[in-house]
């Protein structure tokens, strides 16, 4: 039988993996949306291990929320990849340098 | 167990706007390119519907309704009724400049409704979730109008940026959302607040919690050093997207703040205290600093922005009934400064003319003395300088903190809001003794001049007469 902590470790583990691929990723942002995503299910483990061992239904509800807002965000920022790809035809991290100051 | 219907009514101004952005959106389909003109009518009548709802309902006791997870109060409705009237600004002031840019769609109009929905399920939150749904909102809505000059290189870029780190935040939001459920078991702010009370401190998941949280909180107000998108989403987003980011959700950022750390943390004030004077000194220092050396005055605003955040962190952190009240009426004034000051760039455009570099303010007095006498009041504002409302608002913060014996902090506050009346005088220098270069009239409509003398008025006449806003602040809240 699994504990809380392994959970938790699980999703610290998911979660700093995709805090230091948002950071160390100078090169693809789909990859960097990836590790949005990512976090996002990090979070959702926490939820749902919480959830199960109060035995309280919240955290699982908060869970289908954040699915399907993540749904959302997803479009929104593929939608602004895909413009900013047909206006700069690159989507290297280290070329969005337009702005300075 | 038994299934209520919950009470819909305190909701009432949530489902209006809700009703009408959906409605607008569809009507917007029909109506032919020469007649858009309707969609933003249609958009401020939402608007003016959702104050008159909102004002007219004012409950006394604060009405909870959706198992908890919803609040209706006084604090809730004064802030509402100051988001809707700085979102019909920026629909005013913005309509001439889409107009000249081909970009006045419904669009705009329907995206920006939805974002200031989302503002008002921030202000109306009473759980977790609430405020995580009412701040996505906002946030999808903000990302989609910052790029929605889909031919500008420098808006695409600013959106994608904005879009990565408000996922960070909101991630890192969430995860310190996830901890607090874990320690209490509830998303309920009141309960959580009840149930922390006799928690152990010393719970690293609490630890971590707590830190999570407020680095998220400090992403959405753009706190130092979590404020690296602020600068390019102002400078590179239209001035008409500017303008919306730069005002109503400040509000709505406050009452997050407020909500989910002075409301559902607060047994735990004294370790929130602590990092928020941290992130309150680094604003500060860094917008007040790195504003100096901007050339773009939309940037420049946005190093503003950065200092006056500090500010209002000031007025929270401190913990009083005083304080809080202090912060509300600074971050509904700083709006109303914010408006009048992007209203004075758009004001200065025209069709193929962007006016927001400080050299198209070279001279303005010469070219329109009243409008460079509102853009000094509204300068003079932002700098604190008595008698406009700036002044009154940084005292009110300041009192607060010395109240609670953080001397050295308030110390701090002024030695920095000196060094940037630097910046805000340049400003003020550039349109009254410098040489004019660009001798065009101003092009402005009538409706738009009126709002921006009232705004800048307002700005006088606030300063002169604080104490209604500053009483009706402080029964907000107690």
């Amino acid at each position: 039988m699994l504990a809380l902590t392994d959970y938790l470790t699980l999703g610290a583990i998911l979660f700093s993996i995709a805090v230091v691929g948002i950071f160390l990723n100078r090169r693809n942002l789909i990859i960097l949306l990836m590790a949005i995503e990512l976090m996002l299910l990090a979070v959702n483990m926490n939820f749902i291990a919480f959830s199960h061992f109060h035995g309280n239904l919240d955290g699982q509800v908060f869970v289908f929320f954040i699915l399907t807002v993540a749904a959302a965000e997803a479009a929104i920022g593929l939608a602004i990849l895909v413009v900013l790809f047909r206006n700069r035809r690159t989507i290297n991290v280290n070329e969005l340098d337009l702005m300075k100051g | 167990m038994s299934f209520q219907i919950p009470a819909f009514a305190p909701a009432l101004p949530e489902i209006i706007v809700m009703t009408m952005a959906c409605a607008i959106l569809v009507i917007d389909l029909y109506i032919a390119e020469e007649r858009r003109g309707l969609t933003y009518l249609l958009t401020q009548l939402t608007l003016v519907i959702a104050a008159l709802a909102t004002l007219g309902g004012m409950p006394v006791e604060p009405q909870v309704t959706f198992s908890g997870s919803f609040i209706r109060d006084t604090m809730g409705d004064l802030l509402k009724a100051f988001i809707y009237l700085m979102a019909a600004g920026v629909f005013l002031y913005s309509r001439d400049y889409l107009r000249a840019r081909k970009l006045f769609t419904g669009e705009f109009h329907v995206t920006g409704l939805f974002g200031v929905l989302g503002m008002m399920v921030m202000v109306s939150a009473h759980s977790l979730l609430t405020v995580y749904l009412g701040l996505e909102l906002l946030s999808l809505a903000l990302y989609a109008m910052v790029a929605y000059d889909r031919d500008s290189l420098q808006a695409t870029e600013a959106a994608m940026k904005y879009f990565v780190l408000g996922a960070l935040a909101s991630g890192l939001l969430l995860y310190g959302m996830s901890m607090l459920y874990g320690v209490t078991g509830t998303l309920d702010l009141a309960l959580l607040a009840e149930r922390l009370a006799d928690s152990d401190r010393g719970d690293p998941v609490l630890v971590f919690g707590i830190a999570f949280i407020v680095a998220g909180l400090a992403f959405k107000l753009g706190a130092v050093p979590f404020h690296m998108y602020l600068p390019d989403v102002y400078h590179g987003a239209p001035t008409a997207v500017t303008v919306y980011i730069g005002t109503a959700p400040k509000i709505a950022a406050f009452a997050l703040t407020m909500r989910v750390l002075a409301e559902g943390l607060a047994p735990l004030h004294a370790d929130w205290q602590q990092m928020l004077v941290v992130l309150a000194v680094l604003s500060l220092a860094l917008g007040n600093v790195v504003a100096i050396a901007q050339t773009n005055l939309k940037r420049m605003f946005a190093y503003s922005t950065i200092s006056h955040v500090g500010f209002i962190l000031l007025g929270i952190l401190s913990g009083t009934a005083d304080g809080y009240a202090g912060a509300m009426f600074y971050a509904i004034t700083y709006a109303l400064m914010a408006l009048g000051g992007f209203g004075m760039i758009l004001l200065l455009t025209r069709e193929g003319f962007e006016a927001d570099n400080l050299d198209d303010f070279r001279g303005l007095n010469e070219r329109s003395p009243w409008f460079a006498f509102m853009m000094l009041l509204l300068i003079f504002s932002m700098a604190g300088v008595p008698p406009t409302v700036g002044f009154y608002a940084k005292l009110a913060v300041l009192q607060a903190v010395v109240q609670v014996d953080m001397v050295w902090l308030a110390i701090v506050a002024v030695l920095f809001s000196v060094v940037g009346a630097f910046y805000y005088l340049r400003i003020i220098k550039l349109m009254y003794f410098d040489e004019v270069e660009d001798r065009n009239p101003l092009t402005a409509a009538p409706d738009l001049r009126l709002a921006l003398s009232v705004n800048g008025l307002a700005v006088l006449l606030l300063g002169l007469f604080p104490g209604g806003l500053m009483a009706l602040c402080i029964g907000a809240l107690t």
